[in-house]
């Protein structure tokens, strides 16, 4: 599913964010990326998602080469991915329903049943069923992560990319989230996740994929 | 499935762009507004020229020659000079105005009563209006009868009507060319306000912009709300500038009504025709579509997630 091959990536300001970076993970596997504040664990997700690019090496993902991507097709790619952000990027101007929605919609979704449909169950699949009709910043920080989280998922994507996705869960919740994962692993969709919480990866017998200062170990 | 979905995306882009327009909606109204106005202008210019046109075009046909008389003809000698020259063949008909009835008539219509009754003498002379008959309505031969007329012993000065709406017909060519030239500038300024508000429209959404992007949306997705927004604004400011031109015509229906009269005339104001709205309508909305597909083209690209 995913593959990088000897990957660089230096900012323009010359930080070198990941240096000569290999793995691979395979489709239906779930594995963990665990490393030190900076290490490169979100430029490694965006280059995933197309948000950045390879400075050197290969980027794979479901068979395509996105150093080679042209501008057109990249929208394709995002959408087979479900990505969870570290700063939420939820839209404040539009409900949860609507952000929840919005996959939906340009996957060229129409039947607003149907959307009503899945939509309500993804947020209830991460305890919000009531507070579709709020605005994010009525949310805390948490539930507002869990909003993303139901984007996330809503379009049932092949993979799920999560960036911290329990930082601001209590114990209980972020446990919870965590199976929720887990689950969605076993009907099949490849999980990578970003994660701190040594106590929660340690329950799930996953792969660990570590980064020292943007070198995997 | 294909074109149902196509057309569903266009629907969903349609209304998103009527929210987006709702909420910020003094922007938006302003921005109507002064393309209404904008438009306004060489659609009502246009309107005055093709009713000048039509005005001219019907003189056309009436070559007319007014003879004004010396001072001292009038009575019997007005009713045999009139006689004689009905006899000629080339003329059609004869109008005779004396003095004292055409300064009765520009009393009653020129509202100057008073001070008209002031004068001690008429200073109007009477007048010979001429049509030539149908064989000799030719330039030539209308040219030759004002010859001959102005050797009369008793006309004091001919004139030929016909030169005039001549000179009229070119001056109105000229003018039609400067509303073009007008039109385009204007329709120029019309691109740029509606790429101005699309600008705008894409910094204050930057973020759900980005968003968008970031998990998957075209740029046809993201570019097609914005269309809408342009088509919006230009459709609705051709719907003002109808508004204002069809308010102005009808605001000067009234005194052009009372001119006219005053020229024997029964000529009104036309009102803008379904061709002229149709055309005004349909421009409005692709100078709409245009301004807002060269602005959103430009701007949405510096929009890059991050
Ligand atoms: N757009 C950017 N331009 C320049 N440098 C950047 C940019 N984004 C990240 N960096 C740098 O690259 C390094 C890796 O950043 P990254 O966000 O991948 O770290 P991280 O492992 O996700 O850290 P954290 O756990 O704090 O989120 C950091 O030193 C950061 O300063
Ligand atoms: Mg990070």
């Amino acid at each position: 599913m995913i593959q990088f091959t000897n990957v660089t990536k230096r900012y323009p300001g010359g930080h070198q964010a990941l240096n000569n970076v290999s793995f691979e993970l395979k489709s239906g596997e779930m594995a963990f990326l665990t490393g030190h504040s900076g290490a490169g664990k979100s430029t490694l997700l965006k280059l995933i998602t197309c948000i950045e690019r390879p400075t050197t090496g290969q980027v794979m993902v479901n068979g395509k080469n996105l150093g080679k991507l042209g501008r057109r097709h990249v929208p394709a790619v995002r959408r087979q991915i479900g990505m969870i952000f570290q700063d939420h990027k939820l839209i404040n101007e539009r409900t949860v329903f609507d952000n929840v929605a919005l996959p939906l919609v340009i996957a060229g979704l129409h039947n607003h049943p149907e959307i009503a449909r899945r939509v309500r169950a993804a947020l209830d699949k991460v305890g919000l069923l009531g507070k579709e009709k709020q605005y994010p910043v009525t949310l805390s920080s948490g539930e507002q992560q869990r909003v993303g989280i139901a984007r996330a998922v809503v379009n049932k994507p092949a993979l799920l990319l999560a960036d911290e996705p329990t930082g601001n869960l209590d114990p209980d919740l972020a446990a919870e989230v965590m199976g929720l994962f887990g689950q969605f692993n076993q009907v099949g969709v490849t999980v990578l996740i970003v994660s701190h919480n040594v106590d929660l990866i340690t329950r799930f017998r996953s792969r660990i994929l570590h980064l020292e200062k943007g070198g995997l170990v | 499935m294909r074109i149902k979905n196509y057309f569903l995306n266009h629907l969903y882009a349609f209304f998103y762009s009527l929210g987006q327009i709702s909420r910020a909606p003094l922007s938006s109204v302003m921005t109507v507004v002064v393309i209404g106005i904008t438009l306004a202008f060489p659609a009502g210019l246009y309107a005055v020229l093709k009713n000048a046109q039509q005005l001219s075009a019907g003189w056309d046909e009436v070559a007319q020659i007014s003879v004004f008389l010396k001072k001292d003809v009038g009575g019997q000698a007005l009713d045999d000079l009139a006689k004689r020259l009905h006899d000629r063949p080339d003329i059609a008909k004869i109008t005779t105005v004396p003095a004292a009835k055409a300064l009765e008539e520009f009393r009653k219509l020129s509202g100057f009563d008073d001070a008209l009754r002031a004068l001690e003498e008429n200073p109007l002379p009477s007048v010979l209006i001429i049509q030539p008959a149908a064989g000799y309505a030719d330039p030539t031969a209308v040219e030759h009868l004002q010859v001959s007329l102005r050797k009369l012993p008793e006309a004091d000065f001919v004139q030929l009507d016909l030169q005039w709406v001549q000179r009229l017909h070119a001056v109105l060519e000229i003018a039609k060319r400067g509303v073009e030239i007008l039109a385009v500038l204007l329709g120029l300024a019309v691109l740029l306000i509606v790429g101005n508000t699309i600008r705008l429209g894409v910094q204050s959404n930057r973020d759900e912009i980005a968003i968008t992007k970031l998990i998957g949306a075209t740029d046809g997705f993201v570019r097609r709300p914005f269309l809408y927004a342009g088509i919006w604004y230009g459709l609705l400011g051709g719907i003002i500038a109808w508004g204002l031109v069809s308010l102005a015509l009808l605001l000067l229906d009234e005194p052009v009504r009372k001119v006219s009269a005053l020229y024997d005339s029964t000529f009104t104001l036309g009102m803008l025709d379904v061709w002229t709205t149709l055309l005004l309508l349909t421009s409005g909305t692709l100078l709409g579509l245009l301004g807002s597909w060269l602005a959103v083209g430009k701007h949405l690209r510096a929009v890059e997630p991050d």
